[in-house]
């Protein structure tokens, strides 16, 4: 192997980080986040049915700093994943595979996964009533 | 996939559209139409959950009650776990490389998964009906 005269794939530290990259890994990422977010959901369904202090035990936990924290980190998981799931199915049409177009639509993903997240957020904090 | 002498069909016959996983498009397919069902889903179920936020347990259950959010909620709840099952299922393949602890864990998401969604979806049915 020493001996070879072909480019050979340089260590992941001597990568330059590029939006791609991170975009790929979140979408993995906030994917399985998901995965367990939405078995608080059913958690939240099945308190629905079982009765009323089911359910607001299951509010005070979700209304605790750790479940707003959950919360935020599922929004934001939601929207990132959602808007980079767009994304993907329009590349799946194989379009928007330039480069450029390629970084723009990475960063569009980010950018509008945080803008839902604080829009989301901000309708929750001012639409009355503490959670 | 055994090879019969006896079997007059090519080879090519029985592994075209099949490919390396033996599964086809499948996998890949249903990722999609899953994707575009949780497009439309998600974002229903994030104004469902905004626009009860504040509000208290009969409302909420109430809301859940109307024929046509219990259907989207069942619709969401099948979706959105085969939809994971499906990415966790590549995640598990990718990632976990002693193969007994791979299909001990395949299998787990999918009972798991098949159970959320039934115990949810008899919620949602408890609910809609008034039971």
């Amino acid at each position: 192997m020493a001996d070879t005269q072909r480019p050979v794939s340089p260590h992941l530290q001597i990568y330059k980080w590029q939006v791609q990259m991170m975009t790929s890994i979140l979408h993995r990422a906030t994917g399985i986040a998901l995965a367990v977010g939405i078995l608080m959901i059913v958690w939240g369904i099945l308190s629905l049915a079982a009765g009323e202090d089911a359910f607001n035990q299951f509010k005070i936990c979700m209304g605790s700093p750790l479940g707003i924290i959950l919360l935020i980190g599922w929004s934001w998981s939601l929207f990132y994943h959602l808007c980079n799931g767009i994304r993907h199915l329009i590349q799946d049409t194989g379009a928007g595979y330039a480069i450029p177009q390629f970084v723009r639509s990475s960063w569009m993903s980010v950018i509008g996964s945080i803008v839902l997240t604080l829009l989301v957020w901000a309708y929750v904090l001012t639409a009355g009533g503490a959670a | 996939m055994s090879t019969n002498a006896k079997d007059l069909r090519n080879p090519l016959k029985r592994a075209r559209g099949l490919g390396s996983a033996q599964s086809g498009v499948s996998h890949w397919w249903i990722q999609r139409v899953t994707a575009v069902g949780l497009v439309i889903l998600g974002l229903w179920l994030v104004l469902l959950v905004l626009g009860l936020v504040h509000s208290d347990y009969a409302t909420a259950r109430a809301a859940v009650a109307k024929p046509w959010n219990a259907v989207l909620l069942v619709a969401f709840l099948i979706t959105a776990f085969w939809h994971a099952v499906l990415g966790l299922q590549v995640v598990i393949e990718d990632y976990v490389h002693t193969r007994w602890k791979e299909i001990v864990l395949l299998v787990a998401i999918k009972f798991l998964a098949v159970l959320s969604v039934l115990a949810g979806t008899l919620a949602v049915l408890r609910i809609a009906l008034g039971a």
